[in-house]
């Protein structure tokens, strides 16, 4: 009965009609559109319209793929949509629709970036990624100050290090802080309001006071330190709040089964906690990245959001889109590998 | 017989909103050493508040409950089987069972073998590397049963521990629980909502008052022992929880009519 009916409802999708229909309709809508030239007032219809036609053509050719062939199509669904949507944006581009000066064509973004990456700045001393495979020739000709000089001159690494430092130096004492304030009523109490209202406050508001703090108000100190109290706070809070949804039942289980205070701490509450504290951490790397590109565009003379900024200043946009590339590549690589910590820390999630 | 387990007139108050409220009132109890008691009342009487005052877990607001220690003082004065489970998700099944063991500093290879005999008792040997979050809700209990007796403690308090499983493994864990009581002779307090269960199980079954709970009445189970699932089909075991049966039946009407 279900075979009967399922024949009969692939039947009507048999032919190549259900994808090739709304193709051959997608290329009249977008030949029509140009023709009578009606992007200028009309592209956010034509974009709409041209966005059903390609889930449908899409829907039409996955009704027709044998049952094996449906996951690998989805995975290249999942590619081959930004790809498309890359396209259209070269196409559009290229051809006018789209002001190149503001949306330069990806080609031309992925060149710049090339440019970049494989030249050095004489103006400003810089590169983008350091120049690595000069490594071995500086090795020889200068030892190592010259590998370090290399280092110095990376735009990638000036963020990356900044990053990283302030990560870690703000979110360790945190866990620490945290700890004691989801484990402590008193301390609780005590710091959870004055916390919360710091916590909302934009950091960046305070980059102002922490250049007078610091002897040398242009260097990496209260750069540094910046990304150290956005994560602080936030890996803080929820550390506090991953201590105290521990279920209270595990608690009593904890006790009962004869775990002193180190191992209640060490069996219980801190693996307890990690998902949470986890989620803090997370949040915590993303405001660090927020902080670092935004203070660059500002105060600094190195680093992926001085790029940004500075490629805004004298008109390169594809420079510019491209080094907000880097920034993006910068942000999914760094969540990428705090996942990597998260699954060796808490292999019972999965 | 030495005394294992005194309460006297034991008395809990939680404070709510609404004033206190009195989950346990002036209730009475001793077990003695080795004696297996089952605890029945409706739900919301206090029983398992009573089991977390034994443990240590809370405090009493009046009166006196306590588990009398026995010469050892190395071994384990209770260990709790909880209503909820309560297994660290963050360990796996084998860990679990071993935990109260490696809290008291056992070697790895010792506390490992104690916890595989354990779960090949309950039948989870096969999922000993499993973390809770992999296996059933009656997974879990058998774990929690586990645990509790790997540690050997001197008194089992077990809260409703074959509660959520099916029909056909509780009635298995049953005769395995007989068995291993033969075994050991362990002093245990048992909770349960089934008559039948606790009848079969227990040398004595004392029933609770619904809300603020007390003890209403109690009934020796002189059925000999060793029993297994044979012994419920008695004409003597009929007769027994037809008797607890009909002592309880307004006891849950009461608790139910209060709730309405
Ligand atoms: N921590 C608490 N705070 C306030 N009230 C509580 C607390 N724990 C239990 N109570 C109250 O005490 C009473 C007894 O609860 P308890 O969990 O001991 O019942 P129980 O007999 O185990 O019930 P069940 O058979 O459903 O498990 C209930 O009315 C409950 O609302
Ligand atoms: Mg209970």
């Amino acid at each position: 009965m279900s075979a009967g009916a399922a024949a009969t409802g692939r039947t009507g999708a048999r032919g190549p009609g259900a994808w090739l229909t709304p193709l051959v309709g997608l290329v009249v809508l977008l030949a029509v559109a140009s023709l009578l030239g009606l992007w200028r007032s009309w592209w956010w219809a034509i974009l709409g319209a041209g966005f059903v036609l390609v889930v449908l053509a899409a829907e039409g050719a996955s009704r027709r793929l044998p049952f094996r062939f449906q996951t690998p199509f989805e995975r290249a669904l999942a590619w081959l949509f930004p790809l498309l949507v890359l396209a259209a944006w070269e196409w559009l581009s290229t051809s006018g629709v789209l002001n190149p000066r503001w949306f330069p064509p990806p080609s031309r973004i992925v060149g710049a970036l090339w440019d970049l990456t494989v030249n050095y700045d004489r103006f400003s001393g810089t590169s983008l990624i350091g120049r690595p495979w000069l490594i071995p020739a500086r090795l020889t000709e200068q030892g190592w100050p010259g590998v370090v000089a290399l280092f110095n001159e990376s735009h990638v690494w000036a963020t990356l290090s900044r990053v990283i430092v302030g990560f870690v130096l703000g979110a360790v004492p945190a866990l620490l802080v945290g700890m004691v304030m989801g484990l402590n009523r008193t301390v609780r109490t005590m710091l959870d309001s004055t916390m919360s209202a710091i916590y909302v406050l934009p950091k960046i508001a305070i980059f102002p006071i922490l250049m007078l703090v610091f002897p040398d108000p242009f260097g990496e100190g209260p750069k540094v330190t910046v990304v150290a109290i956005s994560a602080f706070f936030l890996v803080a809070l929820s550390t506090m709040a991953g201590v105290q949804g521990i279920d209270k039942v595990l608690l009593q289980a904890g006790s009962n089964f004869g775990a002193n205070r180190w191992q209640m701490l060490r069996h219980v509450i801190l693996p307890g906690a990690l998902p949470i504290v986890f989620n803090g951490l997370r949040l915590a790397l993303g405001t660090a990245l927020i902080v670092i590109v935004a203070v660059e565009f500002v105060r600094a003379k190195t680093g992926v959001g001085y790029l940004v900024y500075y490629h805004w200043q004298v008109l390169g946009t594809p420079k510019m889109y491209a080094a907000l590339l880097v920034v993006m590549v910068l942000g999914v690589g760094l969540t990428a590998l705090l996942q990597l910590v998260e699954r060796l820390v808490m292999p019972w999630r999965r | 017989m030495t005394q294992k387990i005194v309460a006297l007139q034991a008395t809990k108050r939680y404070p709510s909103k609404a004033g206190m409220v009195t989950a346990l009132e002036g209730f009475d109890l001793t077990v003695a050493e080795g004696e297996f008691v089952c605890l029945v009342g409706p739900s919301g009487c206090g029983k398992s508040t009573f089991l977390r005052i034994l443990a240590g877990l809370e405090d009493l607001t009046v009166g006196e409950a306590r588990i009398v220690p026995g010469d050892d003082p190395r071994r384990p004065l209770n260990n709790v089987v909880f209503q909820e489970y309560a297994v660290f998700p963050w360990k796996t099944v084998l860990d679990n069972v071993a935990f109260g063991l490696q809290m008291r500093g056992v070697g790895k290879a010792e506390r490992y073998a104690v916890a595989e005999r354990w779960l090949t008792k309950v039948g989870l040997k096969r999922f000993a590397d499993y973390y809770p979050s992999q296996i059933s809700g009656g997974m879990k209990q058998r774990v929690s049963i586990a645990r509790a007796l790997a540690n050997d403690p001197e008194v089992l308090l077990m809260d409703e521990p074959l509660g959520a499983l099916d029909a056909q493994t509780r009635a298995v864990l049953q005769e395995e629980l007989l068995r291993i009581w033969e075994e050991t002779h362990k002093t245990v307090l048992y909770v349960t909502h089934s008559i039948e269960e606790a009848v079969l199980l227990g040398d004595r079954v004392v029933l609770m008052t619904a809300h603020p709970g007390t003890k209403k009445s109690e009934f020796v189970v002189d059925l000999p022992r060793p029993r297994d699932l044979a012994t419920t089909s008695t004409p003597e075991f009929a007769a027994l929880t037809g008797a607890i049966w009909e002592d309880l039946r307004d006891e849950v009407r009461r608790a139910m009519e209060a709730q309405a």
